[in-house]
């Protein structure tokens, strides 16, 4: 299991967009994908789940990744996540 | 005898024509959600699978079309609700639910959904309150087609379209059918329902309260969006009056068209620039159509107002070359963003007083990252020296320093990137605080043009927030300070050396138009479909005339005196087919 922190970089915050892609990266993966947000646990994997997320610019999310491709998920992934959703 | 009065429904003409047609009422009412016990789990599952590939379907057509209509950006919602159809952990827990619970699909549907909308519901984020609206459509979706009805908006028939509210999905839908019209409970000039409508040209009378409740499906209406009336089941009479007016209107756009090349000239040779209003790109085909003399107004805010992040410069950029180069050789204006802060950000930002408070230059000048952004694209976009640029919301000099100081930081850029733009772009700012208009010499020697915003300056200038229904009837274009501001404005501004245009509401107003070209203005600008309407108004006016009609005006006392003055004058003139028509 990889467990990261990362923070949202970019104005917008996680919306719609960054939320859809998410969710597009972690399907291509097998391992299961978790994000935590203040005690809010969200299946990665879910469009809805990760819309519901209220992460504005500055907010700290922890991603838990578990399973065989978990190394090359959590590269991806926490990559996307620090280019700030490709909206810097 | 019935009264003719007791079936007319009164609200705001948000864009003018008369239509007689059927209801359509548009209910986004739930469906009632029953908590049945099921004995055929797997016919239910059936069902459900059933249900989310036709709103998959429904959304797919939606997707589509926006991308057309909208763009990739504004449409990226409808794909994200597609998403959430092939969510598997979503559809995953619903159909073990409905295993476990052997409960009615609908009911589970409903339960689970809401699950996530009451969480966003209590995020402190406006933002995430508003996309909790876009997974309740996708809920209600899902939920009627189990319940297996029709898709309403399927009726292609020419109706009228009432409704609550209309949101931008809605008006997705709506532009593929014949709609003739909007009638809504909610909303102003400047609603979705309203811009939509008058980029349609088609009429609309918005803010009726109860209309939704009022009018059945299938009842005759008469909206007249020029009075901003609705007639419900009109009696014989009214009906054949409103025959007539058809009619006349019929045989009077035909003489407006022959009018789309001739100039907007008084009877003694005055020209008047009659210029168009713009808040949607595809406007710009109307605005040419009706042989408008350029835009004098872009209001960029709305050009956005869908946008999920701030457009950035290249999108901005994309959005004003375009505009610039369909209606070139005429110019534009445009005005930067007139926001308020909760739009800027995805804040929580909770204002007492939104009208007086951080919005227009205000918060523009707090945020010169954004601001920049916004002038770097007009100036990019200036290539072809037809694009002017305008600051809402002005109240002091040093608003308009600081911002020069800002336009002339954006230039050093531009050249020192070698990037082409006008060295010469007009800068103007809008007259619409009282203050702005009391200083209106000072202000107006240090830009290239003025424009007068009527909307915000009898708001601010009589303390009367026209939205306000309890005191909106003491909002009054006519008001003696309001005339007397306005000559005030314009032999000030026009003084000091910089043109004088006027845009709002008020410049589209038939009995208005006299008075205010009397008052000196020689520009106006309006919604392109009034264009026409106004240009014969004028070329039936001498100059001379309209001059001691401002005077005579200008030393009313009352409210009264200058509008029965106005009326009287107007109806003496307008001798033709126009008089009749109000």
């Amino acid at each position: 299991m990889i467990e990261v922190k990362t923070k949202i970089i970019n104005n917008a915050g996680l919306h719609t967009r960054p939320a859809a892609n998410i969710v597009k990266l972690a399907s291509k993966y097998k391992c299961e994908f978790y994000l935590n947000k203040d005690g809010l646990h969200i299946n990665g994997k879910s469009i809805i789940g990760v819309m519901t997320l209220a992460a504005e610019k500055g907010s700290e999310i922890t991603l838990i990744f578990d399973g065989a491709d978990e190394e090359a998920a959590s590269k991806e992934i926490l990559d996307y996540f620090n280019r700030g959703f490709d909206e810097l | 005898m019935k009264s003719d009065a007791e079936n007319i429904l009164k609200g705001i003409g948000a864009a003018p024509g008369i239509s007689i047609s059927q209801a359509f009422l548009y209910k986004k009412e739930l469906e009632e959600i029953v908590n049945d016990e099921i004995s055929d789990v797997e016919d239910a599952l059936q069902n459900l699978n059933v249900a989310l590939e036709k709103s998959k379907k429904e959304l797919r057509k939606i997707f589509s079309l926006a991308v057309d209509k909208l763009g990739d950006k504004r449409a990226a919602i409808f794909e994200a609700q597609i998403m959430i159809l092939d969510d598997p952990i979503l559809v995953k827990t619903i159909e073990d639910r409905i295993r476990n619970e052997k409960r009615a699909p609908e009911f589970i549907v409903h339960d689970e959904i809401s699950k996530y909308t009451d969480l966003m519901n209590l995020s402190h984020e406006t933002y995430m309150r508003e996309r909790s609206h876009d997974i309740e459509d996708i809920k209600n979706r899902i939920v009627r087609n189990l319940k297996k009805k029709k898709w309403k908006s399927r009726i292609t028939s020419d109706v009228v379209v009432v409704t609550t509210s209309v949101t931008p999905s809605d008006t997705v839908l709506f532009s593929r059918v014949n709609v003739k019209g909007y009638v809504t409970d909610f909303g102003g000039l400047t609603s979705h329902a309203a811009i939509v409508a008058r980029s349609l040209n088609i009429p609309a009378v918005v803010g009726l309260h109860d209309a939704s409740n009022r009018i059945k499906d299938g009842d005759l209406l008469i909206i007249d969006g020029y009075k901003g009336e609705v007639i419900l089941n009109p009696t014989e009479k009214q009906l054949g009056d409103y025959q007539k007016k058809i009619a006349r209107l019929q045989k009077l756009d035909i003489e407006l068209v022959k009018l789309k090349e001739l100039p907007a000239s008084t009877t003694d040779g005055v020209e008047i620039q009659l210029m168009a209003n713009l808040e949607l790109i595809d406007e710009v085909e109307v605005v040419n159509q009706n042989g408008a003399k350029g835009i004098g107004l872009v209001r960029t805010e709305q050009l956005f107002e869908e946008y999920e992040a701030f457009p950035d410069e290249e999108e901005q950029y994309k959005a004003y070359t375009k505009i610039a180069e369909r209606i070139y050789p005429n110019n534009v204006v445009i005005r930067t963003f007139d926001i308020g802060g909760d739009k800027v950000l995805p804040v929580d930002l909770k204002e007492p007083n939104p009208f007086l408070g951080w919005r227009g230059i205000r918060l523009l000048l707090d945020n010169p990252q954004l601001f920049k952004s916004q002038i770097r694209a007009v100036l990019r976009a200036s290539t072809h020296k037809n694009v002017k640029l305008m600051l809402p919301m002005i109240a002091s000099i040093i608003e308009i320093k600081k911002s020069k100081e800002i336009i002339s930081q954006c230039k050093e850029e531009l050249k020192k990137e070698g990037r082409a733009f006008d060295k010469h772009m007009s800068l103007g700012i809008m007259i619409e605080i009282p203050s702005a208009a009391v200083l209106i010499k000072d202000f107006a020697e240090e830009v290239d043009f003025v424009s007068i915003g009527t909307n915000d300056l009898i708001q601010y200038l009589l303390a009367v927030d026209r939205g306000n229904e309890i005191v909106s009837g003491i909002y009054q274009e006519f008001h003696p300070a309001v005339v007397r501001t306005l000559h005030h404005i314009i032999t000030g501004g026009k003084n000091a050396g910089a043109s004088v245009s006027l845009c709002g509401e008020m410049a589209a107003d038939p009995f208005a138009v006299p008075l205010l070209i009397g008052l000196g203005l020689d520009t106006i600008s309006v919604s392109a479909s009034a264009i026409p309407l106004i240009k014969k108004i004028i070329r039936n006016l001498s100059y001379k005339e309209l001059k001691s009609l401002a005077e005579e005006c200008l030393q009313f006392k009352s409210e009264k005196e200058i509008n029965t003055r106005l009326h009287q004058f107007y109806n003496n003139k307008e001798k033709d087919q126009i008089k009749n028509l109000y």
